[in-house]
């Protein structure tokens, strides 16, 4: 098992969507919210998913297609 | 000494040791480090400072890291000079700027990366890493080679010539990245959590971020112990931003200073602007970008203290500038040509973004600014080559001289 800590941003079109709901029922990964903030334009929530490592992959890949942006938890690693 | 006491969460609060920890295991908010300042107040003063090395280690009671060990290549106590041209050019009566080219490998990022090869190696640590747009890979070649520690540095294959060279000259193990930008980040990320080295940036955050308040101390103690009235900062991470104001701050906590009442106001490219953007839109919730700028060392699309530095602006009353790649090599050039001083990409934001800032009447013409130059010119000098008058070429006569002397001269460029 995984453990895998991540940020999704959400662009205005997914606002309205249960995109980790959804995520949660196509792959074999718990989600747990450790903190969010949405308003109607964006939002983000930070996340641990667990679960086999390919599958936890599988899922990232699936948010990443569907138009979610997802970073590390810490932001961007590369520095100036 | 350090009066260092734990780390603590910015966002719940939760305390931790003094371990290598970069977020808190209940919000996954940053954790930043606790000082006992009732501690600091009773046994440093003006006076001790002084008496302190010409360094950033002059300041080490407020570091968290012991300095009778430290990892010292001389960073920071760097000029703050008078920009009395440049700020005639600007209209701006009492502008200083703060001139941290003349750091040991000639940015900032010596005096966070002091603080964190330093705690690294108290820690344990004896490899040094970090994934950079160069400055940063610069500071943590150089640090490691000093303390004789291995350095693994990972750089985008992009990169310009002069930062390459300035991180291969100290003999790290130098590993260039393929790939777009999200692709090395998230190579970079997956590599942090697998390997246990020190990477500089990521689980040794909390030490490597306290190293950029140094900047806020010089500048009081620089300006006789008193603060100026608004700061001019680059914002790529955000968290220089927000330590310079945390080093005021904790001026004012240990009782060396009035309260301070600055405003506080960034600067970033266009080609990636998180937080001036989210800033003209009135959020705090900055939307990630992907970097297309040519100032390469504030090209963080999702800065991790995007956040904070959304809400300082707001607390302090500071304002956000942003500027395109021809207003940053204008920039670099009205800063050499003015003030004697060559900054790289970066200082060329600052000056484009202070000249608009200014322009739009949010610095105050009176107002003692402070402007910061985070890195050397020469790190990036293709940023401006072109656009720069070329050399005369002549031969060796008198002759040849003249003629070529009197053409630009009569065409106003020499």
């Amino acid at each position: 098992m995984a453990v895998k800590r991540v940020r999704f941003t959400f662009p205005e079109n997914l606002i309205r969507e249960p995109l980790i709901y959804n995520l949660g029922h196509e792959f074999r990964v718990i989600t747990n919210v450790r903190m969010a903030d949405v308003d109607e334009r964006t939002g983000w929530v930070l996340l641990e998913l667990e679960g086999d490592p390919d599958e936890v992959e599988r899922s990232l890949a699936w948010a990443t297609a569907k138009g979610v942006r997802v970073d590390p938890v810490a932001g961007d690693i590369v520095e100036g | 000494m350090s009066f260092a006491t734990n780390l603590r969460c910015r966002e719940c609060h939760r305390e931790y040791p003094l371990e290598a920890r970069h977020v808190c295991d209940f919000c996954f908010g940053p954790v930043e480090v606790a000082y006992d300042y009732d501690g600091i107040r009773r046994n440093v003063t003006r006076a001790s400072i002084e008496a302190g090395p010409a360094s950033l280690w002059r300041y080490k009671d407020f570091l968290p890291c012991d300095a009778d060990n430290a990892i010292d290549i001389g960073a920071g106590y760097t000029p703050l000079i008078r920009a009395q041209n440049l700020g005639r050019a600007l209209g701006l009566n009492n502008l200083y700027i703060k001139n941290d080219t003349m750091n040991p490998t000639w940015s900032f990022k010596d005096r966070v990366v002091a603080v964190a090869s330093s705690r690294a190696r108290e820690l344990g640590y004896d490899k040094l890493a970090c994934a950079s747009t160069g400055n940063l890979a610069n500071s943590v070649s150089a640090h490691a080679a000093a303390a004789g520690m291995e350095a693994v540095v990972f750089i985008p294959e992009d990169l310009e010539a002069g930062k390459v060279l300035g991180s291969s000259i100290y003999n790290p193990t130098l590993v260039k990245v393929r790939g777009n930008y999200d692709a090395v980040n998230r190579l970079c990320a997956e590599l942090a959590g697998s390997y246990n080295w020190g990477f500089v940036n990521v689980n040794v955050r909390a030490y490597y971020a306290e190293g950029s308040k140094t900047l806020g101390f010089e500048v009081a103690e620089q300006l006789g112990w008193r603060t100026p009235d608004h700061c001019v900062v680059p914002i790529a991470s955000g968290s220089l931003f927000v330590k310079i104001r945390k080093g005021f701050e904790e001026l004012y906590k240990a009782g060396l200073i009035d309260q301070p009442k600055i405003r506080m106001s960034g600067a970033q490219a266009t080609g990636c602007s998180p937080v001036a953007t989210a800033w003209r839109e009135g959020t705090k919730n900055f939307r990630p970008q992907r970097p297309n700028t040519i100032a390469k060392s504030l090209a963080i699309g999702n800065p991790a203290d995007g956040y904070y530095s959304l809400v300082q602006l707001e607390e302090t009353g500071g304002a956000c500038g942003m500027v395109d790649d021809p207003e940053i090599v204008a920039g670099m050039k009205l800063l050499a040509e003015t003030e004697g001083i060559f900054g790289e990409t970066a200082g060329g934001v600052t000056v484009a973004s202070l000249k608009q800032l200014a322009a739009e009447g949010r610095i105050h013409p009176d107002e003692l600014t402070v402007a910061f130059i985070t890195g050397a010119g020469f790190k990036t000098a293709e940023a401006v080559a072109d656009a720069l008058n070329p050399a005369l070429e002549i031969d060796a006569t008198m002759d040849s001289f003249e003629a070529a002397y009197r053409a630009p001269v009569a065409q106003g460029v020499a």
